[in-house]
Protein backbone atom coordinates (compact mmCIF):
# COMPACT_ATOMS: atom_id res chain seq x y z
CA UNK A 1 0.00 0.00 0.00
CA UNK A 2 1.43 3.22 -1.18
CA UNK A 3 1.71 5.98 1.79
CA UNK A 4 -0.97 7.96 0.86
CA UNK A 5 -3.56 5.26 1.00
CA UNK A 6 -2.18 4.22 4.38
CA UNK A 7 -2.95 7.53 5.78
CA UNK A 8 -6.44 7.31 4.44
CA UNK A 9 -6.81 3.49 5.93
CA UNK A 10 -5.89 5.15 9.10
CA UNK A 11 -8.24 7.70 9.13
CA UNK A 12 -11.44 5.57 8.27
CA UNK A 13 -10.12 3.19 10.96
CA UNK A 14 -10.52 5.75 13.19
CA UNK A 15 -13.98 6.93 12.28
CA UNK A 16 -15.18 3.74 12.13
CA UNK A 17 -14.37 3.55 15.81
CA UNK A 18 -17.13 6.04 16.70
CA UNK A 19 -19.97 4.10 15.45
CA UNK A 20 -21.81 2.41 18.63
CA UNK A 21 -23.24 -0.90 17.54
CA UNK A 22 -26.01 -0.94 16.02
CA UNK A 23 -25.94 2.63 14.78
CA UNK A 24 -27.68 3.87 11.54
CA UNK A 25 -24.83 5.63 9.43
CA UNK A 26 -24.67 7.34 6.29
CA UNK A 27 -21.42 7.73 4.24
CA UNK A 28 -20.59 9.92 1.78
CA UNK A 29 -19.61 8.51 -1.56
CA UNK A 30 -15.69 8.05 -2.17
CA UNK A 31 -13.28 8.55 0.90
CA UNK A 32 -16.32 7.80 3.27
CA UNK A 33 -17.14 4.77 1.97
CA UNK A 34 -14.26 3.06 3.06
CA UNK A 35 -15.15 3.55 6.72
CA UNK A 36 -17.46 0.34 5.88
CA UNK A 37 -14.85 -1.98 5.70
CA UNK A 38 -13.00 -0.91 8.94
CA UNK A 39 -16.19 -1.47 11.58
CA UNK A 40 -14.94 -3.09 15.01
CA UNK A 41 -15.07 -6.54 15.46
CA UNK A 42 -18.26 -7.09 17.36
CA UNK A 43 -20.21 -4.26 16.23
CA UNK A 44 -22.90 -3.71 13.60
CA UNK A 45 -23.63 -0.85 11.79
CA UNK A 46 -26.41 -0.29 9.38
CA UNK A 47 -26.06 1.57 6.52
CA UNK A 48 -28.58 4.19 5.35
CA UNK A 49 -28.40 5.11 1.19
CA UNK A 50 -29.97 7.80 0.48
CA UNK A 51 -31.78 7.41 -2.70
CA UNK A 52 -33.64 4.38 -1.15
CA UNK A 53 -32.82 1.83 1.41
CA UNK A 54 -30.93 0.96 4.81
CA UNK A 55 -28.67 -2.20 4.83
CA UNK A 56 -26.28 -1.02 1.70
CA UNK A 57 -23.98 -3.94 1.17
CA UNK A 58 -21.05 -4.39 -0.88
CA UNK A 59 -20.56 -4.13 -4.58
CA UNK A 60 -22.69 -6.52 -6.51
CA UNK A 61 -20.75 -9.38 -7.92
CA UNK A 62 -20.06 -8.61 -11.72
CA UNK A 63 -22.90 -10.66 -13.75
CA UNK A 64 -24.58 -10.37 -10.97
CA UNK A 65 -25.51 -6.54 -10.72
CA UNK A 66 -29.43 -6.42 -9.97
CA UNK A 67 -31.63 -3.43 -12.24
CA UNK A 68 -32.99 -1.90 -9.56
CA UNK A 69 -30.43 -2.03 -6.63
CA UNK A 70 -27.44 1.26 -7.12
CA UNK A 71 -25.99 3.64 -5.01
CA UNK A 72 -26.31 7.01 -4.08
CA UNK A 73 -23.21 6.81 -6.44
CA UNK A 74 -25.49 4.62 -9.19
CA UNK A 75 -23.42 1.58 -8.94
CA UNK A 76 -25.10 -1.82 -8.33
CA UNK A 77 -24.77 -2.57 -4.94
CA UNK A 78 -26.24 -5.03 -2.84
CA UNK A 79 -29.07 -4.86 0.48
CA UNK A 80 -27.83 -7.22 3.56
CA UNK A 81 -30.58 -9.15 5.89
CA UNK A 82 -32.14 -6.99 7.83
CA UNK A 83 -31.92 -4.02 4.69
CA UNK A 84 -35.71 -2.13 3.81
CA UNK A 85 -36.13 0.18 0.54
CA UNK A 86 -38.26 2.65 0.73
CA UNK A 87 -38.84 6.10 -1.38
CA UNK A 88 -37.21 9.66 -1.71
CA UNK A 89 -39.38 10.95 1.07
CA UNK A 90 -39.53 8.25 3.77
CA UNK A 91 -35.24 8.60 3.05
CA UNK A 92 -35.37 12.29 3.56
CA UNK A 93 -37.81 12.00 6.77
CA UNK A 94 -35.08 9.58 7.84
CA UNK A 95 -32.31 12.05 7.09
CA UNK A 96 -34.08 14.95 8.46
CA UNK A 97 -35.89 13.66 11.11
CA UNK A 98 -32.59 12.75 12.85
CA UNK A 99 -33.34 9.44 12.20
CA UNK A 100 -29.46 9.02 11.06
CA UNK A 101 -26.60 8.67 13.43
CA UNK A 102 -24.04 9.53 12.06
CA UNK A 103 -23.70 10.87 8.60
CA UNK A 104 -19.90 11.23 7.33
CA UNK A 105 -19.06 13.07 4.24
CA UNK A 106 -15.86 14.77 2.24
CA UNK A 107 -15.02 18.57 2.67
CA UNK A 108 -13.54 21.31 0.21
CA UNK A 109 -13.71 23.45 3.43
CA UNK A 110 -14.68 23.58 6.75
CA UNK A 111 -14.42 26.11 9.88
CA UNK A 112 -14.20 26.50 13.50
CA UNK A 113 -17.68 26.95 13.59
CA UNK A 114 -18.20 24.25 12.05
CA UNK A 115 -19.36 25.29 8.89
CA UNK A 116 -19.22 23.05 6.07
CA UNK A 117 -18.39 23.76 2.06
CA UNK A 118 -18.45 20.96 -0.21
CA UNK A 119 -20.74 21.39 -2.76
CA UNK A 120 -19.46 23.13 -5.21
CA UNK A 121 -16.30 25.54 -6.45
CA UNK A 122 -18.36 28.67 -8.34
CA UNK A 123 -17.32 28.68 -11.95
CA UNK A 124 -15.49 25.45 -11.87
CA UNK A 125 -16.70 22.32 -10.00
CA UNK A 126 -20.76 22.71 -9.46
CA UNK A 127 -22.26 19.36 -9.14
CA UNK A 128 -24.94 20.59 -6.60
CA UNK A 129 -25.36 19.26 -3.39
CA UNK A 130 -27.25 15.81 -3.91
CA UNK A 131 -28.30 15.16 -0.66
CA UNK A 132 -26.08 16.30 1.17
CA UNK A 133 -27.65 19.51 2.75
CA UNK A 134 -30.39 16.98 3.87
CA UNK A 135 -27.50 14.63 5.63
CA UNK A 136 -25.62 17.53 7.22
CA UNK A 137 -28.70 19.46 8.31
CA UNK A 138 -30.22 16.30 9.59
CA UNK A 139 -28.13 13.49 10.97
CA UNK A 140 -27.24 13.42 14.53
CA UNK A 141 -23.27 13.51 14.36
CA UNK A 142 -21.69 14.71 11.15
CA UNK A 143 -18.10 13.34 10.71
CA UNK A 144 -16.10 15.31 8.18
CA UNK A 145 -13.59 12.78 6.62
CA UNK A 146 -10.68 14.57 4.30
CA UNK A 147 -6.99 15.46 3.87
CA UNK A 148 -5.83 18.13 6.36
CA UNK A 149 -4.70 20.16 3.18
CA UNK A 150 -5.09 20.76 -0.38
CA UNK A 151 -3.90 19.67 -3.36
CA UNK A 152 -1.56 22.73 -3.13
CA UNK A 153 -0.55 22.72 0.78
CA UNK A 154 -3.15 25.06 1.74
CA UNK A 155 -5.03 24.58 4.88
CA UNK A 156 -8.70 22.77 4.21
CA UNK A 157 -9.67 24.14 8.42
CA UNK A 158 -10.23 27.79 7.73
CA UNK A 159 -11.33 30.33 10.51
CA UNK A 160 -14.32 30.75 8.27
CA UNK A 161 -14.87 28.98 4.77
CA UNK A 162 -15.08 31.08 1.57
CA UNK A 163 -16.63 28.87 -0.45
CA UNK A 164 -20.39 28.23 -0.80
CA UNK A 165 -21.98 26.59 2.34
CA UNK A 166 -23.39 22.99 2.32
CA UNK A 167 -24.74 23.77 5.96
CA UNK A 168 -24.06 26.14 9.24
CA UNK A 169 -22.90 25.06 12.53
CA UNK A 170 -23.39 21.17 12.03
CA UNK A 171 -19.98 20.08 11.91
CA UNK A 172 -18.87 17.67 15.09
CA UNK A 173 -15.69 15.98 14.10
CA UNK A 174 -13.50 16.79 11.77
CA UNK A 175 -10.82 13.33 10.77
CA UNK A 176 -8.42 13.98 8.77
CA UNK A 177 -4.55 12.01 7.56
CA UNK A 178 -2.65 13.78 10.61
CA UNK A 179 -5.65 14.96 13.21
CA UNK A 180 -8.96 14.11 15.01
CA UNK A 181 -10.31 17.37 15.88
CA UNK A 182 -13.74 18.44 17.56
CA UNK A 183 -15.74 21.19 17.09
CA UNK A 184 -17.18 22.90 20.51
CA UNK A 185 -18.36 26.23 21.05
CA UNK A 186 -14.93 27.11 22.68
CA UNK A 187 -13.76 26.79 19.02
CA UNK A 188 -11.78 23.55 17.59
CA UNK A 189 -10.66 21.15 20.15
CA UNK A 190 -7.26 19.06 18.81
CA UNK A 191 -7.84 15.54 20.67
CA UNK A 192 -5.56 13.39 18.95
CA UNK A 193 -2.54 13.30 16.65
CA UNK A 194 -1.96 10.51 13.72
CA UNK A 195 1.20 8.66 15.13
CA UNK A 196 3.19 10.11 12.08
CA UNK A 197 2.97 13.91 13.20
CA UNK A 198 3.55 16.49 15.97
CA UNK A 199 1.27 19.03 17.39
CA UNK A 200 3.31 21.63 15.84
CA UNK A 201 3.15 20.09 12.31
CA UNK A 202 -0.92 20.23 12.66
CA UNK A 203 -0.68 23.63 13.87
CA UNK A 204 1.09 24.83 10.82
CA UNK A 205 -1.01 22.94 8.48
CA UNK A 206 -4.39 24.07 9.97
CA UNK A 207 -5.79 27.91 9.82
CA UNK A 208 -8.46 28.10 12.29
CA UNK A 209 -6.89 28.03 16.21
CA UNK A 210 -6.67 24.78 17.79
CA UNK A 211 -7.10 24.14 21.50
CA UNK A 212 -5.07 21.13 22.39
CA UNK A 213 -6.88 18.88 24.42
CA UNK A 214 -5.34 18.23 28.22
CA UNK A 215 -4.75 14.18 27.14
CA UNK A 216 -3.39 14.01 23.19
CA UNK A 217 -4.22 10.96 21.75
CA UNK A 218 -2.88 9.26 18.73
CA UNK A 219 -3.77 7.29 16.32
CA UNK B 1 -58.97 1.04 -15.87
CA UNK B 2 -56.20 2.71 -17.65
CA UNK B 3 -55.27 3.56 -21.03
CA UNK B 4 -52.55 1.21 -22.24
CA UNK B 5 -50.64 2.82 -25.20
CA UNK B 6 -47.59 2.61 -27.28
CA UNK B 7 -44.41 4.62 -25.82
CA UNK B 8 -44.88 6.82 -29.13
CA UNK B 9 -49.11 7.65 -28.20
CA UNK B 10 -48.26 8.77 -24.82
CA UNK B 11 -46.05 11.01 -25.59
CA UNK B 12 -47.99 12.25 -28.39
CA UNK B 13 -49.23 15.45 -26.53
CA UNK B 14 -45.97 16.00 -24.86
CA UNK B 15 -44.83 18.95 -26.72
CA UNK B 16 -42.30 22.12 -26.90
CA UNK B 17 -42.21 24.01 -23.49
CA UNK B 18 -43.78 21.21 -21.44
CA UNK B 19 -42.99 20.77 -17.91
CA UNK B 20 -41.57 16.80 -17.55
CA UNK B 21 -40.69 15.10 -14.38
CA UNK B 22 -38.57 11.89 -14.65
CA UNK B 23 -38.25 9.83 -12.14
CA UNK B 24 -35.01 7.53 -11.23
CA UNK B 25 -31.92 8.24 -9.70
CA UNK B 26 -28.19 8.13 -11.49
CA UNK B 27 -30.75 6.34 -14.14
CA UNK B 28 -31.84 3.49 -12.34
CA UNK B 29 -35.69 3.46 -12.25
CA UNK B 30 -35.50 5.59 -15.80
CA UNK B 31 -38.80 4.92 -17.86
CA UNK B 32 -36.65 4.35 -20.74
CA UNK B 33 -38.60 3.43 -23.33
CA UNK B 34 -40.91 6.54 -22.91
CA UNK B 35 -37.73 8.72 -22.57
CA UNK B 36 -37.22 7.12 -26.16
CA UNK B 37 -40.22 8.11 -27.31
CA UNK B 38 -40.01 11.15 -26.64
CA UNK B 39 -36.37 11.33 -27.65
CA UNK B 40 -37.90 10.74 -31.30
CA UNK B 41 -41.09 12.87 -31.30
CA UNK B 42 -38.58 15.84 -31.06
CA UNK B 43 -39.72 17.12 -28.19
CA UNK B 44 -37.53 20.26 -27.25
CA UNK B 45 -37.13 22.92 -24.51
CA UNK B 46 -38.78 20.84 -21.85
CA UNK B 47 -38.81 22.20 -18.59
CA UNK B 48 -36.78 19.10 -16.54
CA UNK B 49 -37.50 18.33 -12.84
CA UNK B 50 -35.75 14.97 -12.12
CA UNK B 51 -33.39 14.07 -9.20
CA UNK B 52 -30.21 14.22 -11.24
CA UNK B 53 -29.46 14.19 -14.86
CA UNK B 54 -27.71 10.43 -15.03
CA UNK B 55 -25.13 9.35 -16.99
CA UNK B 56 -24.39 10.95 -20.67
CA UNK B 57 -26.87 9.01 -22.76
CA UNK B 58 -28.35 6.92 -19.72
CA UNK B 59 -32.01 7.13 -19.57
CA UNK B 60 -32.82 10.64 -18.71
CA UNK B 61 -29.42 12.07 -19.67
CA UNK B 62 -30.24 11.69 -23.41
CA UNK B 63 -32.95 14.34 -22.66
CA UNK B 64 -29.80 16.84 -21.51
CA UNK B 65 -27.22 15.68 -23.86
CA UNK B 66 -29.87 16.09 -27.10
CA UNK B 67 -30.52 19.25 -26.28
CA UNK B 68 -34.28 19.04 -25.27
CA UNK B 69 -34.18 20.61 -22.33
CA UNK B 70 -34.24 24.58 -21.79
CA UNK B 71 -34.75 24.25 -17.90
CA UNK B 72 -33.73 22.06 -14.96
CA UNK B 73 -34.45 21.73 -11.52
CA UNK B 74 -32.77 18.77 -9.87
CA UNK B 75 -30.32 17.96 -7.02
CA UNK B 76 -27.09 16.37 -8.37
CA UNK B 77 -25.70 16.71 -12.28
CA UNK B 78 -22.15 16.11 -11.13
CA UNK B 79 -22.30 12.42 -13.21
CA UNK B 80 -23.45 14.02 -16.37
CA UNK B 81 -20.77 16.71 -17.26
CA UNK B 82 -22.96 17.88 -20.29
CA UNK B 83 -25.21 19.15 -17.66
CA UNK B 84 -22.45 21.58 -16.59
CA UNK B 85 -21.39 22.37 -19.80
CA UNK B 86 -24.99 23.25 -20.73
CA UNK B 87 -25.25 25.24 -17.44
CA UNK B 88 -22.25 27.54 -17.56
CA UNK B 89 -22.52 28.26 -21.42
CA UNK B 90 -25.50 29.73 -20.51
CA UNK B 91 -27.39 26.98 -22.66
CA UNK B 92 -29.34 25.32 -19.86
CA UNK B 93 -30.98 27.29 -16.69
CA UNK B 94 -30.39 25.25 -13.97
CA UNK B 95 -31.89 25.29 -10.31
CA UNK B 96 -30.18 23.14 -7.74
CA UNK B 97 -32.48 21.98 -4.78
CA UNK B 98 -31.54 19.51 -2.04
CA UNK B 99 -32.38 16.34 -2.77
CA UNK B 100 -34.93 15.95 0.43
CA UNK B 101 -36.42 19.78 -0.18
CA UNK B 102 -37.06 18.13 -3.79
CA UNK B 103 -38.67 15.07 -2.73
CA UNK B 104 -41.12 17.02 -0.46
CA UNK B 105 -41.64 19.90 -2.46
CA UNK B 106 -43.02 17.52 -5.07
CA UNK B 107 -45.16 15.75 -1.98
CA UNK B 108 -46.52 18.63 -1.36
CA UNK B 109 -48.21 19.77 -4.74
CA UNK B 110 -50.12 15.82 -4.86
CA UNK B 111 -50.77 16.44 -1.26
CA UNK B 112 -52.55 19.34 -1.48
CA UNK B 113 -50.44 21.38 0.98
CA UNK B 114 -49.16 24.79 0.39
CA UNK B 115 -45.23 24.21 0.94
CA UNK B 116 -42.90 22.73 3.39
CA UNK B 117 -40.93 24.04 6.22
CA UNK B 118 -37.25 22.40 5.93
CA UNK B 119 -33.83 23.32 8.10
CA UNK B 120 -32.16 22.11 5.20
CA UNK B 121 -30.92 25.34 3.30
CA UNK B 122 -30.86 27.91 6.43
CA UNK B 123 -27.14 29.97 6.12
CA UNK B 124 -26.87 28.92 2.24
CA UNK B 125 -27.16 30.29 -1.01
CA UNK B 126 -31.00 27.85 -0.78
CA UNK B 127 -32.11 30.57 1.26
CA UNK B 128 -32.14 33.14 -0.93
CA UNK B 129 -35.39 34.81 -1.44
CA UNK B 130 -37.42 32.27 0.22
CA UNK B 131 -39.30 33.08 3.41
CA UNK B 132 -37.70 32.01 6.50
CA UNK B 133 -40.12 31.04 9.74
CA UNK B 134 -39.12 30.12 13.25
CA UNK B 135 -40.99 27.68 14.45
CA UNK B 136 -39.94 26.30 18.14
CA UNK B 137 -36.75 28.72 18.54
CA UNK B 138 -35.43 26.94 15.31
CA UNK B 139 -35.19 28.50 11.76
CA UNK B 140 -37.22 26.99 8.48
CA UNK B 141 -37.46 27.59 5.22
CA UNK B 142 -40.83 27.69 3.28
CA UNK B 143 -40.23 25.49 0.21
CA UNK B 144 -42.84 25.84 -2.36
CA UNK B 145 -44.75 22.97 -3.71
CA UNK B 146 -43.51 21.63 -6.95
CA UNK B 147 -45.84 20.29 -9.98
CA UNK B 148 -45.69 19.57 -13.35
CA UNK B 149 -47.49 18.53 -16.15
CA UNK B 150 -46.28 15.52 -17.19
CA UNK B 151 -44.40 12.66 -15.32
CA UNK B 152 -42.51 9.61 -16.38
CA UNK B 153 -42.66 6.72 -13.66
CA UNK B 154 -40.93 3.46 -14.13
CA UNK B 155 -42.52 0.12 -12.55
CA UNK B 156 -41.54 -4.01 -12.55
CA UNK B 157 -45.56 -4.57 -12.84
CA UNK B 158 -48.41 -2.70 -13.26
CA UNK B 159 -52.11 -3.89 -13.21
CA UNK B 160 -54.57 -2.44 -15.71
CA UNK B 161 -55.96 0.05 -12.84
CA UNK B 162 -52.34 1.92 -12.50
CA UNK B 163 -51.39 0.24 -9.15
CA UNK B 164 -47.54 -0.43 -9.65
CA UNK B 165 -44.81 -2.05 -8.08
CA UNK B 166 -41.52 -0.46 -8.05
CA UNK B 167 -38.56 -3.03 -6.94
CA UNK B 168 -35.57 -2.06 -4.97
CA UNK B 169 -34.23 1.49 -4.88
CA UNK B 170 -35.98 2.41 -7.76
CA UNK B 171 -38.70 3.73 -5.59
CA UNK B 172 -36.80 7.25 -5.34
CA UNK B 173 -38.54 10.12 -6.43
CA UNK B 174 -41.39 7.94 -8.17
CA UNK B 175 -43.94 8.38 -5.71
CA UNK B 176 -43.79 11.69 -5.11
CA UNK B 177 -43.55 12.65 -8.98
CA UNK B 178 -47.14 10.00 -9.40
CA UNK B 179 -48.86 12.39 -6.82
CA UNK B 180 -47.29 16.18 -8.43
CA UNK B 181 -47.90 15.62 -12.03
CA UNK B 182 -51.35 15.87 -14.03
CA UNK B 183 -50.39 13.22 -16.57
CA UNK B 184 -48.62 10.34 -15.24
CA UNK B 185 -47.70 7.87 -17.95
CA UNK B 186 -46.48 4.66 -16.20
CA UNK B 187 -43.98 2.33 -17.83
CA UNK B 188 -44.28 -1.26 -16.65
CA UNK B 189 -41.89 -4.51 -17.33
CA UNK B 190 -45.04 -6.65 -17.26
CA UNK B 191 -48.86 -5.43 -16.88
CA UNK B 192 -51.30 -7.64 -15.44
CA UNK B 193 -55.46 -7.81 -14.93
CA UNK B 194 -56.85 -6.49 -11.70
CA UNK B 195 -56.06 -8.38 -8.64
CA UNK B 196 -52.98 -9.92 -9.90
CA UNK B 197 -51.02 -7.41 -8.42
CA UNK B 198 -50.96 -8.14 -4.91
CA UNK B 199 -52.74 -4.73 -3.55
CA UNK B 200 -50.18 -5.18 -0.67
CA UNK B 201 -47.30 -4.83 -2.65
CA UNK B 202 -48.53 -2.05 -4.52
CA UNK B 203 -46.07 1.41 -4.75
CA UNK B 204 -48.24 3.90 -6.26
CA UNK B 205 -51.74 3.54 -5.97
CA UNK B 206 -53.39 3.94 -9.80
CA UNK B 207 -55.28 6.64 -8.89
CA UNK B 208 -52.26 8.91 -9.98
CA UNK B 209 -51.63 7.13 -13.41
CA UNK B 210 -53.04 8.87 -16.58
CA UNK B 211 -51.73 5.64 -18.98
CA UNK B 212 -49.45 2.77 -19.01
CA UNK B 213 -46.60 1.47 -21.36
CA UNK B 214 -45.40 -1.64 -21.86
CA UNK B 215 -41.68 -2.00 -21.92
CA UNK B 216 -40.14 -2.25 -24.60
CA UNK B 217 -36.29 -1.42 -24.25
CA UNK B 218 -34.62 -3.65 -21.56
CA UNK B 219 -33.88 -2.11 -17.96
CA UNK B 220 -30.40 -3.21 -18.88
CA UNK B 221 -28.66 0.57 -18.47
CA UNK B 222 -26.61 0.42 -15.52
CA UNK B 223 -23.70 2.11 -15.20
CA UNK B 224 -21.13 -0.89 -14.69
CA UNK B 225 -17.92 1.30 -14.72
CA UNK B 226 -17.90 4.98 -13.11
Amino acid sequence: MDPKELKRVRMVKRIAQEFPDGALVNLGIGMPTMVANYIPEGRTILLHSENGFTGLGPAAQKGKESQSIVNAGGQPVTIVPGGAFFDSNMSFAIIRGGHVDYTVLGALEVDMEGNLANYMIPGKMVPGMGGAMDLVAGAKNVIIAMEHVNKNGAPKILKKCSLPLTAVGEVDLIVTDMAFIRVTKKGLVLEEIAEDTTVEEVIKATEAPLHVAGKLGKF
Amino acid sequence: MKPILTADKAVENINDGCTLMVAGFMGCGNAFTVIDALIKKGTKNINLITSDTSFPDVGVGRIICQNRAATLTASHIGTNPVSGQKMNSGELKVTLVPQGTLAERMRAKGAGLGGVLTPTGIGTAVQEGKQKLSIGGKDYLLELPLGAEFAFIKAEVADKYGNAFLPGSTKNMAVAMAMAADHVILEAEKIVEAGELDPEKVTIPGVFVSAIVKSTLPASNLQLKP
